[in-house]
């Protein structure tokens, strides 16, 4: 096999999750009334970065064979969290945003002492934890309200240069800057590592329970950066327990979407963020058929099958039974 | 080894007195060991001797509950295997330590891994990758190729690659080769003793005699958790060694033939043309009852696929397959286990493809029967009961008891659990895939035993071995496949190592020797 194969091979599902998206990208901007605008297309972007920071945070704990329940509730509670703080002048905003992401890094290493020290399932640990943050945030913001520095909101949610959505530049930072040295560095490696084959990786030398700690830990700053731009884009805060728990839900239809596999030590947060957008996607793609909104749950279930059926396809092919289970 | 020999070499690793208890079992009790720069020490005993928790302790894996291990005459503790190795103790585990979805380069360096601004350099990691698998004689490996993706003995030939990546003082082989073909073998001992020659110290854990003759400078005996005996290798004869680890006479390790005469039946298992993709080619072949057939050959040349194409594993397969006779279309395991054909397949990983390690003893071997004690959907507790009782007698299968997770056992009678599971279908055609890799002496002879007890009650039994005694002592016929392809038929005394070696290297002499039966 040449190089490039190889290459392929590695970013499989990656790949799958971009072609998945812009298959259904296309015939959502096909049928759009306006086409592809500056406008439509800065909409689509803020809808669906609040979703791809919600995926990335679920990836991280994927990819250690776990899985996250609270990254919803995470991402209500830094919602009313920075609904309270990230406001004023700019230097007590900036350090409201460093409170907030501070914030959901603890929510995520509480999950991870939980999982990795307190040995609980991760399924259980967070369906516990995510109660939790959602009753902080409940405390925090009983009724919706509060209010986010709107030049910084505005910023954030706007254009940059008049056509690329800055949400979308903001999605690339966090890519850059938290996601690929990740990747890269050795605590990643061993959440991998954990993820494949925890024995091996424990015979092998490798420091699983930090890699999962920083996956944990990683997953909930994510989920916070989520929560910031929840709060930049409605400019308030809102303990909505439904928001979240249908963020948690879709987190991991999208990872699936992105070519990430759910027994963990395969997949890659960007394919994870193409899945949430392709996610996203069948929501909107409601809109512009006209669907009669009672049809939309039950139509929106179905296109999201179609998508992931498209993702297994691979399966068909397979010609020794046994690798169906592999 | 005298008191006096062992106090006069200054030995770089030395273990005294120590001891590990799982629950009641002694694994291990009062062991001695004394590792030397510059030798190859041979560890022999059958499995549950001790030689898997002794190389844990070593490796950092477990820890010991008594005495103490010195290492340049310091003593140490290694409280993980990341302490083991940082020490310069490296192991090649016969349960693989890879990571199946990352890289051969992640892979191999994945204790260390090269960086520039704290990210793993992947450029370095790779170049580190291809000189280990250089040393290992593994070139053929890419270094971007998925672990997963590679057949058994590439991998374990990663594995070996690996440890040496490390750089070790000490390496220990723990069942290294035992899935290797034999020009890997061969590549595996050139490099042993060059390390041997530069100065490392080797543990080498085998159950093939002639390995150690050919590599060990000394040798250790363990059994039921004590070292026997430690020798010079090649003081003792094969015999006297068998006998140190089994504690019994050895003999007769193969079951007698029967005549040739006595199985010209009518034949039970026919394939005629099978062919699946290029893996495959134009496979024609027939077992008759109360037959055993051997495959041999070299290791991947589509052995494996032909036993799951008859078992229905394998989707798009060419020719056909008749059953006593009567062609028959098996498309899944469930229809090649149903009584029409009554087929049963020992897999050869047995952790994965034969049973479910956390359940226990009496529910893994109930499963593949349950129909057979069961009516109306509802399972009769005492005929399953009364079988499984049959079944742990015929087999001597050793347990603590029938609750246990079936994953606490040994290997040897994990594997006889996976046997046992099938024989109470009363197969009559018997597919066996590799089934004694990693077994110990005492174990594998029981099940020579049992496959020519199964073919004299009748069954058909093809039988894939990669240890060529084991075609020559137990099989009426092999078949020698090469690149897919049946390419000899040995029979009888035609069985014999060189005509079984040339034809699986495909080469000139294989066709005289056979023919001469």
């Amino acid at each position: 096999m040449s190089e490039w194969r190889y290459w392929l091979n590695e970013q499989r599902g990656t790949l799958m999750g971009l072609a998945i998206f812009l298959l259904m990208f296309a015939v959502y901007i096909a049928n759009h009334p306006a086409g592809l605008t500056a406008n439509v297309a800065q909409t689509a972007a803020n809808k669906g970065v609040l979703f791809a920071f919600v995926a990335m945070a679920q990836t991280l704990v994927v990819i250690t064979a776990g899985i996250d329940l609270s990254v919803g509730m995470i991402f209500i509670l830094t919602n009313c969290l920075a609904s309270w703080i990230v406001v004023g002048e700019p230097l007590p905003t900036a350090l409201g945003v460093v409170a907030v992401l501070a914030a959901g890094m603890v929510c995520g290493a509480i999950n991870g002492l939980l999982v990795i020290y307190g040995r609980l399932q991760p399924i259980v640990a967070t369906i516990a934890t995510g109660a939790v943050y959602f009753g902080l945030a409940l405390l925090l913001r009983p009724f919706p309200g509060g209010s986010v520095n709107e030049d910084l909101a505005d910023a954030l949610t706007g254009r940059l240069f008049g056509v690329i959505p800055s949400s979308l530049v903001a999605l690339a930072a966090a890519v850059l800057l938290v996601w690929l040295p990740f990747r890269r560095s050795r605590l990643g490696r061993a959440a991998y590592a954990a993820g494949s084959s925890e024995q091996a990786a424990f015979m092998s030398g490798v420091p699983i329970r930090r890699g999962k700690f920083a996956a944990y830990t990683l997953a909930g700053l994510l989920a916070a950066m989520g929560g910031l731009f929840l709060t930049f884009f409605t400019y308030t805060g809102e303990a909505a327990y439904a928001s979240g728990s249908g963020y948690t839900l879709w987190s991991i239809a999208a990872v699936v979407l992105g070519g990430v596999s759910l027994y963990g030590g395969r997949g890659s947060a960007v394919g994870a963020i193409f899945g949430a957008f392709a996610a996203r996607t069948t929501g909107d793609m409601l809109f512009v058929f006209d669907v009669d909104p009672l049809w939309q749950p039950l139509l929106q279930g179905v296109v999201l099958m179609i998508a992931v059926s498209i993702g297994s396809l691979a399966l068909l092919r397979v010609r020794n039974r046994l690798d169906w289970f592999q | 080894m005298t008191t006096a020999e062992i106090q006069a070499t200054s030995p770089l690793f030395r273990m005294e007195g120590v001891s590990k208890r799982y629950g009641g079992v002694r694994a291990l009790e009062n062991a001695k060991l004394d590792v030397e720069a510059g030798h190859i020490h041979a560890i022999l005993g059958e499995n549950g001797a001790g030689k898997s928790t002794l190389i844990k302790i070593m490796a950092g894996v477990v820890a010991a509950d008594e005495g103490r291990m010195l290492l340049d005459g310091h003593d140490v503790t290694f409280r993980s295997p990341a302490a083991a190795s940082a020490a310069g103790i490296a192991c090649v585990f016969q349960e693989l330590s890879l990571i199946p979805d990352l890289s051969v380069a992640d892979n191999i360096a994945i204790a260390n891994p090269p960086r520039r601004f704290g990210l793993i350099d992947r450029r370095a990691q790779r170049a580190i990758a291809a000189e280990a698998l250089a040393r290992a004689g593994a070139d053929d490996i890419h270094p971007r190729a998925a672990v997963k993706d590679l057949p058994l003995s590439r991998r374990q030939m990663v594995e070996i690659a690996k440890a040496l990546a490390s750089k070790p003082r000490i390496l220990i082989l723990d069942e290294a080769t035992s899935a290797l073909t034999a020009g890997d073998v061969a590549k595996v001992f050139a490099v042993l003793k060059r390390l041997r020659s530069e100065g490392l110290a080797l543990l080498y854990i085998s159950h093939r005699m002639h390995e150690i003759a050919e590599l060990a400078d000394t040798c250790t005996v363990f059994r039921n958790g004590r070292n026997v005996a430690s020798f010079r290798a090649g003081t003792r004869s094969d015999s006297e060694v068998v006998e140190m680890m089994i504690g019994r006479e050895y003999s007769n390790v193969f079951p007698p033939k029967p005549q040739r005469a006595a199985i010209a039946k009518p034949p039970r298992l026919e394939c005629r043309n099978l062919g699946w993709g290029d893996r495959l080619r134009d496979i024609s072949l027939s077992v008759a009852e109360g037959e055993v057939v051997g495959l041999g050959g070299l290791d991947g040349q589509g052995q494996r696929d032909l036993l799951l194409a008859l078992f229905g594993v394998l989707r798009g397969t060419t020719g056909s397959v008749l059953i006593d006779g009567a062609p028959m279309t098996i498309a899944s395991p469930a229809a090649a286990r149903a009584s029409r054909s009554a087929m049963a397949l020992i897999p050869e990983d047995r952790k994965t493809e034969g049973l479910m390690l956390p359940m226990t003893v009496r529910e893994n071997l109930s499963f593949a029967a349950l129909d057979h004690v069961s009516r109306g959907g509802i399972i009769d507790r005492s005929a399953e009961e009364q079988l499984i009782d049959e079944m742990v007698r015929l087999l001597a299968i050793k347990t603590a008891g029938l609750d246990i997770p079936v994953g606490a056992l040994s290997g040897g009678n994990q594997q006889k659990v996976v046997i046992a599971k099938w024989l109470m279908r009363n197969p009559r055609i018997v597919l066996l895939n590799d089934p004694t890799r990693g077994i110990d002496v005492g174990t594998k002879q029981e099940m020579y035993q049992l496959l020519r007890r199964l073919a004299d009650a009748g069954a058909a039994i093809l039988f894939y071995s990669t240890d060529y005694d084991e075609l020559i002592g137990c099989c009426d016929r092999v078949l020698v496949l090469y690149d897919g392809r049946i390419v000899r038929e040995l029979e009888g005394r035609g069985i014999t190592e060189h005509a079984l070696i040339a034809s699986a290297l495909n080469v000139e002499g294989g066709d005289r020797e056979g023919t001469a039966a």
